[in-house]
């Protein structure tokens, strides 16, 4: 199949009480593609008066919508997937033009991943079950989980339709209502969603508001008439989500990001087989999806002894790295999703060269050809240096390695948790011991062990320490979008006795 | 001679005045994490709770730049200036809405200034 950008309506509405309607006071804003800076669509700028109404649309559907049996919601969820399915091409070449992702990870992981996030929740609500405790032979505690109400969530721009299916799946799949705020970069496949699925759910059950974070996100997160609210995004609007939050004395979820290490150990290079090619191929992850991915394993730790013989190899397979039209399926690495991004990634390259580490590979932005002249592109690039630089430190969020040798397990350990942040981390060894030891140590929510970048429904994705709080794509998601209700029921004919 | 840990430029200068005057007090943030993360924030003063756990770096355009202490450990080598680019960030941050962000441009500051700096402190 030959991929191309899908034809675009010149504008779009707020998918709000199962309608789509323009802005109230008429204003939208444009959103260009990364890939050639050319105008696809334009889209509402949102401001408060709209959300409140979003917000309204749900808190009228959430007490019909929470008490549908869970056969019912499955079924709903279960043909969302279908329909998500029915579109791939759609979605993927939607997914492209407006992030500048390539399309071979578009059509490969992003929505089938979606379809299947959605089936996966769908399955298991089905087989759910509350608890009943005899607490003694006249006392019988139940447990039964009711929805939240109306939960906002503000979602990220790197995998737009992929993040949409983590935040809305579970909060559907527990009786809530839903008001989503997609980046305002990425705004494409929220719409095309609405548009396809709208009629499936009740109205003011599914909605979504366009605009920008201090005029749309803000009144979104602070109102009082939402009871949760899910982000995820960076650390300093994460603490003022929390604020707002604690205003309403509401639960939050955060997912922040982080600084992931990727530790490779001297067995890797004992025989020269598939492992090690897999090995390979695990260190330039880094490079997937434009390195835009908060759990992107963006420290490489290689034990000292391999360092020459392996990060040779590193290289050779990071300059193979094919860049060019994100819509050809031979492209590996597409567009940055914006300018300010490619600009900020170009700084830290800067203050890396600055700080004495060595440019290995790249080191640079990436000038492609006709159209893709104007897109944001940058070379894969690895830097030698260590730990404590900067660019080990802080999330560039671009296809940039930062590479450092360690002597043993303890110093990979060390190096490995000196970090803010605590998402994802990988190992990779062929012994037994290290398979277990070295990633119980390592203060990641997620550590792939012999394996990187895999992100299948039921495998719970969440952070430690400053990365963020809350388990997704995993059904203790669940909890997370609902109430415990305890009731607590006596058998006993006897009143107690004080009065 | 004085040294600072924060500067801003001309451009981005202009940008946090006009803001200013539509939203009163300010501050800058900077951030970390994902994202949108790495980059400094603009924030109305009221709206974002700063405490010890914050070290003020300085003033720039007439307002405090701040970061979070344990961040600090990881920057306090550098210096930075704030500086304007077009694009479109998906944060909390009052530029956004006229297509612009800031963004830090970074240095890693000399011995003399360093020197000073620890004085100070």
């Amino acid at each position: 199949m030959n991929y191309s950008k899908p034809k675009f309506k010149e504008k779009y509405g707020n998918f709000i009480n199962g309608k789509f309607e323009a802005p109230d006071d008429g204003e939208y804003f444009d959103n260009h593609s990364p890939i050639d800076n050319m105008l696809l669509a334009k889209y509402p700028r949102s401001k408060e008066s709209v959300v409140k109404k979003a917000i309204e649309a749900a808190n009228n559907a959430k007490d019909a919508w929470g008490k549908t049996s869970v056969g019912e919601r499955s079924a709903i969820l279960m043909k969302i997937a279908d329909v998500i399915e029915a579109n791939l091409n759609e979605f993927a070449q939607m997914e492209t033009a407006d992030n500048g992702k390539a399309i071979r990870e578009t059509v490969n992981a992003d929505v089938p991943l979606a379809v299947d996030h959605f089936r996966y929740f769908a399955s298991v609500i089905r087989a759910e079950e509350g608890s009943a405790t005899e607490l003694n032979e006249n006392t019988v505690s139940l447990i039964i989980r009711e929805p939240l109400g109306v939960v906002a969530q503000i979602i990220p721009w790197n995998f737009p339709l992929l993040m949409l299916a983590w935040k809305v799946a579970p909060a559907l799949a527990s009786g809530n209502c839903v008001v989503l705020k997609p980046a305002e970069q990425t705004p494409a496949s929220a719409t095309f969603l609405a548009e396809r699925i709208g009629d499936l759910l009740p109205p003011g059950v599914f909605n979504v508001i366009h605009g920008f974070g201090p005029e749309a996100g803000k009144p979104l997160a602070s109102s009082g008439k939402v009871d949760k609210v899910a982000f995820t995004g960076e650390t300093t609007t994460g603490q003022l989500i929390m604020q707002y939050a604690s205003k309403n004395l509401n639960p939050v979820t955060m997912e922040l990001g982080g600084k992931s290490p990727n530790v490779f150990f001297s067995s890797i290079m004992d025989h020269d087989d598939d492992f090690l090619d897999k090995c390979i191929e695990g260190a330039v992850l880094f490079a997937f999806n434009q390195g835009e991915v908060c759990t992107a394993p963006s420290r490489l730790l290689i034990q000292e002894d391999i360092y020459d013989a392996f990060i040779e190899k590193v290289i050779a397979r990071t300059e193979a790295i094919k860049m060019g039209d994100p819509f050809d399926m031979n492209t590996m690495m597409g567009a940055q999703a914006s300018n300010d991004q490619h600009e900020k990634i170009l700084s830290y390259i800067e203050i890396g060269k600055e700080e004495g580490a060595e440019v290995l590979t790249g080191g640079g932005a990436k000038k492609l050809d006709g159209d893709l002249s104007n897109g944001f592109y940058i070379q894969p690039t690895i830097l030698k240096g260590h730990n404590k630089m900067r660019v080990f430190q802080e999330e560039i969020f671009g296809p940039v390695l930062a590479v450092c040798t360690f002597k043993d397990e303890a110093e990979a350990i060390e190096i490995a948790n000196d970090t803010l942040y605590g998402l994802g981390a990988g190992v990779w060894t062929r012994d037994a011991h290290q398979l277990y030891q070295i990633p119980r140590a390592i203060k990641a929510g997620r550590v792939w062990v012999n394996c990187y970048h895999d992100y299948p429904a039921h495998a719970p994705f969440g952070g430690y320490k400053k990365s963020g709080f809350g388990r997704e794509n995993h059904l203790m998601m669940l909890n997370h979008y609902r109430q415990t209700k305890n009731m607590l029921i006596s058998y006993d004919k006897k009143k107690l006795g004080f009065f | 001679m004085e040294f600072n840990r924060v500067e801003i430029t001309e451009e981005a200068e202009e940008i946090v005045e006009q803001l200013k005057q539509q939203h009163g007090e300010l501050i800058f943030h900077q951030s970390g994490g994902c994202c949108d993360g790495s980059s400094p924030m603009l924030l109305p003063k009221e709206d974002f709770y700063i405490d010890d756990n914050d070290i003020w770096l300085g003033e720039v355009a007439g307002i405090p730049f701040y970061m979070s202490h344990d961040q600090f450990e990881y920057w306090k080598h550098t210096h930075l200036t704030v500086d304007l680019t077009n694009g479109r960030g998906a944060s909390f941050s009052l530029e956004i809405p006229l297509g612009k962000r800031f963004i830090i441009r970074s240095r890693l500051l000399k011995e003399e200034e360093l020197a000073y700096l620890n004085k100070k402190a």
